[in-house]
């Protein structure tokens, strides 16, 4: 025991001998990822930190309701950390803005982002950066292999294939075709209308269409996505009325559904709890089309306190974090987290490395609504969760849903008007 | 030498009154009143460019009850929470009266028993009864489709919570569920202070049973059903963790269940990807304290003061 105590205390001295002796700069990086504290401790950090020899980093997380008011709070007061962990879209956008963080365009390490990863964290004319892009989350549909080697289905990629294989699981009976339930709403609006829509819409460029006012809610790119849903409506099984999140979860992973409309984000649970092996495959192409899409979302950025004083060492760690060691290590620590850098990164798991494969074959772009089209009230993002599951309840057609979304939009947005 | 006698000076102003008024006043004064004005007063303003405030006087309002959007959404929520309040008057309260006359008739056996697992729902959390009746109706785990099947009425179960036209009815039944124990501990309470003179008087005319609960005794209780309705009224105007905790802050299916507390939470505060507006929030929050003072005043001086009261 004593010897034990001596050793845990003289290594103590040790370690904070040498922290006063260095004289090193400690960088304090806020975050609302409290479930990744020991990846930033145990992996992160010590990779870090022993390629710069300097610099100590200090995560320091706090609970993800509350991120956003306290680092409001923390940075007006000026005591916020060095490195701010950034929520995507207009949240960081604002703390830009009133110059809370710092100018990233020119960093070093900042060309291994496509537009797209950027996009979160960009002004509107996508001119500034603001934030290095960590982590997107993309997605697809997750199946279960030993049920489709059952019914001998293949794996679809046509709308008409999916849909076959819907109507063979079906048949069947003994499986529900597809996990999903609108009770939650956002399900419908996410997995479902923003999963599949990609192709309808046509990526990137129909997003852009849409910002710019050139085509509109009602059109049959829109719509038709909406139609598709509406069609899943008598594979998803008994009172998908009120089935929730969780309740879905828990029907694929007991094996009792074939089919998951997923993000990638499920991964790391889905490991846990399934005790089969998984497959998965990208949102199916409508008949006629060239090429694929996929929904990779933007999720997580980090970026610099502007009123921070060691913004030199905040930006060697930031470039660092665009490089291939940082982005290996973050994707295989939380798998379904998906780094947005170009920097060659391998990945452990095979369904997240199956998903991120997809970007190769596939044009990534974001959920359509998130940026820009969601300023104002009626707000279009939280608009669409309830318009996509009122058409998978049947209490809207396709069409009503895409004219009232289209009639919030007009309302606040002068390129729609 | 004989001193004149020393009067105590007595002070003309009562500070005592004051000094015992004053931790009540201050309090009430710093955590009520000063908030309540504020609202009023945050909901005059809005948020112009570059974050200034700026005076704007009934324009939040004019928006509230201008806009096709915005009354659109309020008007919803008000005439669900006017069927919220409903279902509580015409179930909740009726039940409550009736088991509180059943466990005051002095032979009924386990009556301590009854009454404490009647009133335990009313202490639970709003989460854990939001919890537990959706997993019950949950249409596959749930043990309420099991129970109908094994009953032979399998085919009348529905995905209640998840119906536009079932959802806020049923939400509503979980609430009489679980507040059923409050009129009936009031009722319980007002039921054994009815001195026995006036029902052994009663006997003696030969009024029993029903005809004496109707007859001697609902009359007695009546301020008791008065201030349980208004209670009700003032809990159900200010209801919304239910909702919250069942149906999500967009209170689906379709805004389905949507009532006043859930349409303030959503506008104060924001939700996802839209950004709260305290100006528009405090403005809804003004709406509801002038619906719920507009109840409270009509009980206070349309029913109260003809309400008739006995004295024993």
């Amino acid at each position: 025991m004593t010897t034990r105590k001596t050793l845990i205390l003289s290594t103590a001295i040790a370690l904070c001998a040498t922290g006063t002796v260095a004289q090193d700069v400690t960088l304090t990086i806020e975050s609302w990822r409290n479930d990744d504290i020991s990846i930033w401790r145990n992996q992160i950090i010590p990779a870090f930190e022993a390629a710069h020899e300097g610099i100590k980093l200090d995560f320091q997380p706090m609970a993800p309701a509350q991120y956003n008011s306290a680092l409001n709070s923390k940075l007006d007061a000026g005591t916020a950390g060095d490195i701010i962990t950034c929520r995507a879209f207009d949240a960081s956008l604002q703390l830009f803005e009133r110059g809370q963080l710092s100018d990233l365009t020119g960093l070093d390490g900042m060309e291994n982002f496509s537009d797209v990863a950027k996009s979160a964290w960009s002004t509107d004319d996508g001119s500034q950066t603001f934030c290095v892009p960590l982590a997107s989350v993309i997605h697809g549909f997750i199946y279960n292999t030993e049920i489709f080697e059952e019914l001998g289905l293949e794996v679809p990629t046509t709308e008409d294939e999916f849909f076959a294989v819907l109507d063979a699981i079906d048949a069947d009976g003994g499986y529900i075709p597809m996990a999903m339930g609108i009770n939650d709403q956002w399900e419908a609006a996410t997995m479902g209308y923003a999963n599949i829509g990609v192709n309808f819409w046509g990526g990137e460029a129909g997003r852009a269409a849409l910002i710019a006012g050139e085509s509109s809610l009602t059109d049959d790119a829109w719509v038709e996505p909406f139609r598709q849903l509406a069609r899943w409506a008598p594979y998803l099984g008994r009172g998908f009325e009120s089935q929730s999140y969780p309740d879905s979860q828990n029907l694929f992973t007991l094996g009792r559904a074939a089919i998951y409309p997923a993000g990638s984000w499920e991964i790391a649970g889905f490991r846990e709890q399934a005790d089969f092996e998984m497959g998965a495959f990208p949102p199916p192409v409508p008949a006629g089309t060239d090429g694929c899409f996929i929904s990779d979302h933007t999720d997580m950025g980090i970026g610099l306190n502007a009123a921070s004083a060691n913004q030199e060492e905040g930006r060697a760690f930031l470039s660092w974090l665009t490089g291939s060691e940082a982005s290996s290590l973050l994707a295989n620590a939380i798998p379904g987290f998906f780094p947005l850098s170009s920097a060659e990164v391998t990945l452990e798991d095979p369904l997240a490395q199956e998903f991120i494969g997809w970007r190769e074959q596939c044009e990534s772009t974001i959920r359509p609504f998130h940026q820009i089209v969601s300023r104002g009230t009626p707000n279009l993002s939280n608009e669409s969760w309830t318009a996509a599951a009122n058409v998978m309840r049947g209490t809207w057609t396709p069409e009503e849903a895409g004219e009232a979304l289209q009639s919030g939009l007009s309302s606040w947005y002068a390129p729609h008007q | 030498m004989p001193q004149p006698r020393r009067r105590a000076p007595r002070s003309p102003v009562r500070w005592h009154i004051a000094v015992f008024l004053a931790p009540a006043v201050l309090i009430y004064t710093a955590i009520m009143i000063i908030p309540l004005f504020g609202t009023l007063n945050l909901s005059l303003f809005t948020r112009g460019e570059g974050g200034a405030r700026e005076f704007v006087g009934l324009a939040n309002f004019a928006t509230l009850f201008g806009d096709p959007r915005w009354s659109g959404a309020f008007w919803n929520a008000t005439g669900n929470n006017l069927w919220f309040f409903v279902i509580h008057m015409l179930v909740q309260n009726p039940i409550g009266i009736a088991l509180a006359a059943i466990l005051s008739t002095p032979r009924l056996r386990f009556a301590a028993f009854y009454r404490t697992a009647i009133f335990i729902p009313a202490i639970l959390s709003f989460v854990i009864v939001g919890f537990v009746w959706k997993l019950i109706l949950s249409p596959l785990w749930g043990v309420a489709p099991n129970f109908m099947d094994a009953l032979g009425v399998g085919n009348w179960f529905a995905p209640w919570l998840g119906l536009e036209r079932s959802a806020l009815t049923t939400l509503a039944l979980i609430s009489v569920w679980q507040f059923v124990g409050i009129p009936l501990m009031l009722i319980y309470a007002a039921l054994l202070s009815i001195p026995d003179e006036v029902l052994e008087a009663a006997e003696m005319d030969g009024i029993t049973g029903a005809s004496q609960f109707w007859k001697i005794k609902l009359p007695l209780i009546l301020p008791t059903i008065g201030i349980i309705s208004i209670l009700t009224f003032v809990g159900n105007f200010n209801a919304f963790d239910l909702i919250y905790v069942t149906q999500g802050a967009l209170a689906g299916p379709n805004y389905a269940t949507d009532i006043l507390g859930s349409f303030l939470f959503r506008t104060f505060f924001g939700f996802q990807l839209q950004l709260g507006d305290p100006h528009m929030g405090a403005t809804v929050a003004t709406v509801m304290f002038f619906i719920i003072l507009a109840g409270v005043s009509l009980y206070l001086f349309g029913v109260q003061t003809r309400l008739r009261r006995y004295q024993f």
